[in-house]
This record gives C-alpha cells, structure tokens and sequence, in this order.
C-alpha cells in the first residue's frame, strides 16, 4: 500500500540543528533500506508557491507567502503493508524534530494513495 | 480500528524489526530457529505490555532488549536445548546484556552483515524452494505463517512444517551464520536472487487459481530485493532484479480490465503505467550499468523490461533489441522460455514468420510441452500468417493447459474468435 506523508510546519527562524539534519539522514537510509521508502522532496518556500483556487467568484491565481503560520514543508511516498506501518515511520520522524529542534511545531498527514488493490474486482 | 489501534500498532512496528531482530538474535545464539522463536516471545511480550503502558518511544532497541533477555531466559530453562548450552552460553558472554548494549546495537553497524547472514541462510542451497521461499518471507518478511499459506494456496500446517523442516535442516546441516566465503558467493547470491524472483513470480503470474496477481507476493519480493541492494550495493545482479522487479510491477494497474480479465502487454493501456515505478526500475537498472562486468541474468531482464517501459506503444517497442537482448539471455542463462519470448520479439522485428521458426524448434524440443505461453505464442504468430484454424486450435491448446482461471478466460476468447489476433 502506498501513502503519501505531507508536512507542514512553522519553522523558528534560523537553518534547522546539524544534529536534526544527520538525524533525518540516517532515518532515511533507514527507511530507504527497508525497501518502503518510494521518493521524497523538499518544497521551496511558500513565498515561490503559487495556489489557483475556485470558488463563488471564479478563479484565481494567487502567488504567495499565504496567510497561515504553517507552510508545506515536504512529502515522502512509502510503500508499506499498512496504515499503521506507515504512520509509525512518519512518527519516528516527527520524534526527531521534537526532541532536536526546539520552538519547532509541525504536523504530518497521513494519506492512504489509492493502488491497483482499491480497484480489485470482488469475489 | 484507528491509527493508534496499540495492537495494530505492535504489528507494524514488527514487522520493520522483525528482521533485524531474528538477525541479531541468530547471531547470538547461531541458530535461526531459536532465534525466531525467542523473537516471536519477544511479540508476546510486546502485545502483552504495550497497550497497556504504551509504546516505547523508540521500539527497536526495546524489542532488542527485551528479547535478549528472553534469550537468556529461554537458554536457562529449556532441556531441549541443553546440548547448546555450552555455545550459547559462550556466545552471550561475548554479547553482554545491559541497557548501554541495547544502544550499542542500535548504532551497530554490523546489524546489516547479520541481515545479510540471514538473508544468505534463509536462502540457502541445503534447503528446498519451497521451504527457502516459506522461510524467507517468515523470518525477512515478518509475514505469519497463515499469511504465507494464503498466499501461496496451500494448507497453514504445510507453512508450517516447511518452516520447522527448513529450520531443522539448517541446524542438522550446521549451516553457519556467515556470510559466502568469495568462491561460493556467486552461486548463493544466485540462490537468494531466484527465491525472491520465484515469490515475485508467484504473485505476478499466480501459477493457479483464481486471481491474475497476487500483490502482497509481489509487494514483499520487491521490498526484499530493496533491502538487498541496500546490503549489497556493488553487485549488478541485486540491482538488475530489482529493476525488473520495480519495472514489472509498474504495469500492475494496467493488467487487468474493470471485472479482473487479464490484459496482456500488447493490449495495456500504457497511460496507467505507474511512472514511479519505472522511474525507480530505470534508476536501479542505470546503477547495475555503473557497476558495469559480466551481463547476467537479471540485468539482462531489467533491460529488456526497460525496452518496454521506455516505449509508448507496441508499435514503437525497439523489438531488434529486445531480440538482440534474448540472444544474448539465451546465452547466458539457457532456457527455452527465454528462447520463446525471442521468438515473439522476433516475430515483432523481423516478421511472424521468422518468429514461428523459433517458436516451432521450441516446441520440437519438447522442453515445454507443458507450458502453456508456447501454444499461445505459436496462435498469435499463426494468426498474424493468416493461418486461423491454426491459430484457434493453438489458442484452444494454451487454455486447456494453463492453471490460471483468469488466463485461460483470454486464451479461451481468442480461440473461440474467428478473426485474427494482433
């Protein structure tokens, strides 16, 4: 099963701990080396993000920063035999910004990606 | 069910340590089978404690912990393994039990040769196919032996018994817990290759029964292969089967139709290929090209996968060079289904003409008068020559022999269809 982890957070100012930065390396090697790791990347900052939105008065095309505190910061596909396996790497992550970057605040949302087993015919 | 189901979330934690865990294990007490069972109380332990006091902020050393000091346990008390006494006995005194071990093991950077120990032993030639492929997805895998006969349409006793018989033999056979001495790794690494080829295989092309794939196999194989050219990153082969492996499985989506009938790889919707996949697949075959050496096997399958994954149609498939390609396989690797898919690329590159040439010296060898692509291959180059009745009855052929409901459907459709096939 596939799941797409996208993260979000408000960064303190400054770059991130050397510390945090080995330590997200070697988690991902970890998880690279388990086989479960399919991609992942590193978004630019909002302020290069563009969002087309519609609603009640059409479409439009805002560039940005946008207006909320907590920005897109990455996204990681794993291949993974389970909701929970999923989440369990994605909360080993999270683990590590709590405990190496202080004042950093975050959130990881969890995203099952449809695959070929979703469309299996029954019986 | 919720993401913090505790016990769902035990299983999932296991199954990324398992492995490790029954490695580590192996290495102190050097026999898989103890290992796996002192890992498997270890699993009780887990299920016991953690819904109630939570799980630990960091699972794997915990499990590592606790379980050597099941380990010890289990030594003291169990009869049966007295006459290990002694061994194991020495063995723990090397690897000492205390809290600063359990860190120490976390950051060992040996933990990848013990995998790799036991993916070697797990994979080892003293053992059956079936009973390498049961355990390996047993003790790698983390998959429950009910899992296993699941997946492979066979009783969970039959798992089970291929897995205690598997463990006796290593220990029987005094299989060490080492990694191949150079003379012999080509031939083991071979071993561990066509095990996991054999499970991906399997859930690829489900030999019987009812459905077309069987993902959960093919899911595992290619998790194992990862893993493998992660412990293994200088030999070409590893990274040559899991390009196939990545490549083959990118065409999943597109294999079956909406009410689960086969498609075949003429017939695919290309758009539904997964471009991941083959991205990865095509990265992984670029890596066994670096290291470059001898051609084997799985690199050469990798390519010819890649021929089709780099096409956008049947019609713009480099056939010349997927035919090209199977010379050369059929070289290095004799093998008359190798010698059969030439002949369809051959019947694509150069004419059906010249390809039924091919197709019909494999069926006068008689190689594989069991199989049923060869009749198929034979009615679709028949059928391009015009020669339908031919055609039919070969189509007719490779349905009354295949085992698998959903090909036998396809097969059936095109002998019971007057026009030709292409």
């Amino acid at each position: 099963m596939r799941y797409l982890v996208i993260l979000k957070a408000a960064q303190p100012d400054g770059p991130p701990p050397a510390e945090l930065m080995e330590a997200i390396a070697k988690l991902g090697m970890d998880a690279t080396n388990a086989g479960v790791m399919l991609d992942m990347g590193g978004l630019a900052p909002a302020m290069n993000s563009v969002r087309i939105a519609v609603d009640a008065g059409g479409l439009s095309v805002v560039d940005g920063p946008f207006a909320e505190a907590k920005e897109l910061i990455s996204y990681v596909v794993y291949d993974v035999r389970s909701k929970e396996e999923a989440v369990e790497w994605a909360g080993r992550f999270m683990r590590l910004h709590r405990d190496l970057w202080q004042g950093w605040e975050g959130e990881a949302e969890v995203s099952r990606v449809f695959g070929p087993e979703d469309f299996a015919p029954q019986g | 069910m919720t993401a913090t189901d505790p016990y769902r979330v035990v299983e999932a934690v296991w199954r990324i340590e398992a492995a490790h865990l029954i490695a580590k294990l192996t290495r102190m007490v050097r026999d898989v089978g103890l290992a796996e069972e002192i890992a498997q109380d270890t699993l009780v332990i887990a299920l016991e404690q953690w819904p109630k006091q939570g799980v630990p902020t960091d699972p794997g050393p915990w499990l590592m912990a606790t379980a050597k000091h099941r380990a010890i346990d289990l030594v003291r008390r169990r009869i049966r393994y007295g006459e290990k006494l002694a061994e194991i006995g020495r063995a723990l005194e090397i690897a000492p039990v205390d809290e600063q071990d359990a860190v120490d093991d976390a950051l060992d950077d040996r933990v990848g040769d013990d995998l790799l120990r036991l993916i070697f032993i797990s994979c080892h030639p003293v053992l059956s196919t079936e009973a390498r492929t049961a355990l390996t997805l047993r003790v790698l895998g983390g998959l429950s032996t009910e899992e296993i006969a699941r997946a492979f349409l066979v009783a969970e006793s039959t798992v089970g018994q291929r897995i205690v018989r598997a463990k006796r033999t290593l220990a029987a056979k005094r299989v060490p817990f080492e990694l191949p001495p150079p003379d012999q790794l080509a031939h083991r690494l071979t071993s561990v290759l066509e095990v996991l080829y054999l499970i991906f295989n399997e859930g690829y092309s489900a030999t019987a029964g009812q459905d077309w794939m069987r993902p959960d196999l093919c899911r595992e194989a290619l998790r194992l292969g990862r893993v493998l050219a992660g412990l293994m990153p200088e030999q070409a082969e590893v990274h040559g089967l899991v390009a196939l492996m990545e490549i083959q499985s990118s065409r999943t989506w597109a294999r079956t139709d909406g009410a689960g009938a086969a498609i075949l790889l003429g017939d695919q919707d290309r758009a539904r290929w997964d471009r991941l996949l083959i991205r990865r697949g095509l990265a992984a075959l670029a890596r066994a090209q670096e290291i470059g050496g001898i051609l084997g096997p799985f690199v050469l399958q990798a390519e010819i996968a890649a021929c089709h994954a780099r096409a956008r149609s049947t019609q713009e498939t480099d056939w010349s060079r997927i035919a090209a390609l199977y010379l050369v396989l059929s070289h290095v690797w004799p093998s008359p289904v190798a010698e059969l898919n030439r002949a369809v690329a051959v019947g694509m590159a150069e004419g059906a003409a010249e390809g039924l040439r091919i197709a019909d010296r494999v069926q006068a060898s008689r190689a594989l008068d069991q199989y049923p692509q060869l009749p198929a291959v034979r009615a679709d180059l028949l059928a391009k020559l015009g020669r339908t009745a031919e055609s039919q009855q070969e189509y007719a052929r490779a349905a009354a022999l295949t085992r698998n409901a959903k090909e036998r459907e396809i097969f059936q459709a095109k002998a019971d269809s007057c026009s030709p096939v292409d």
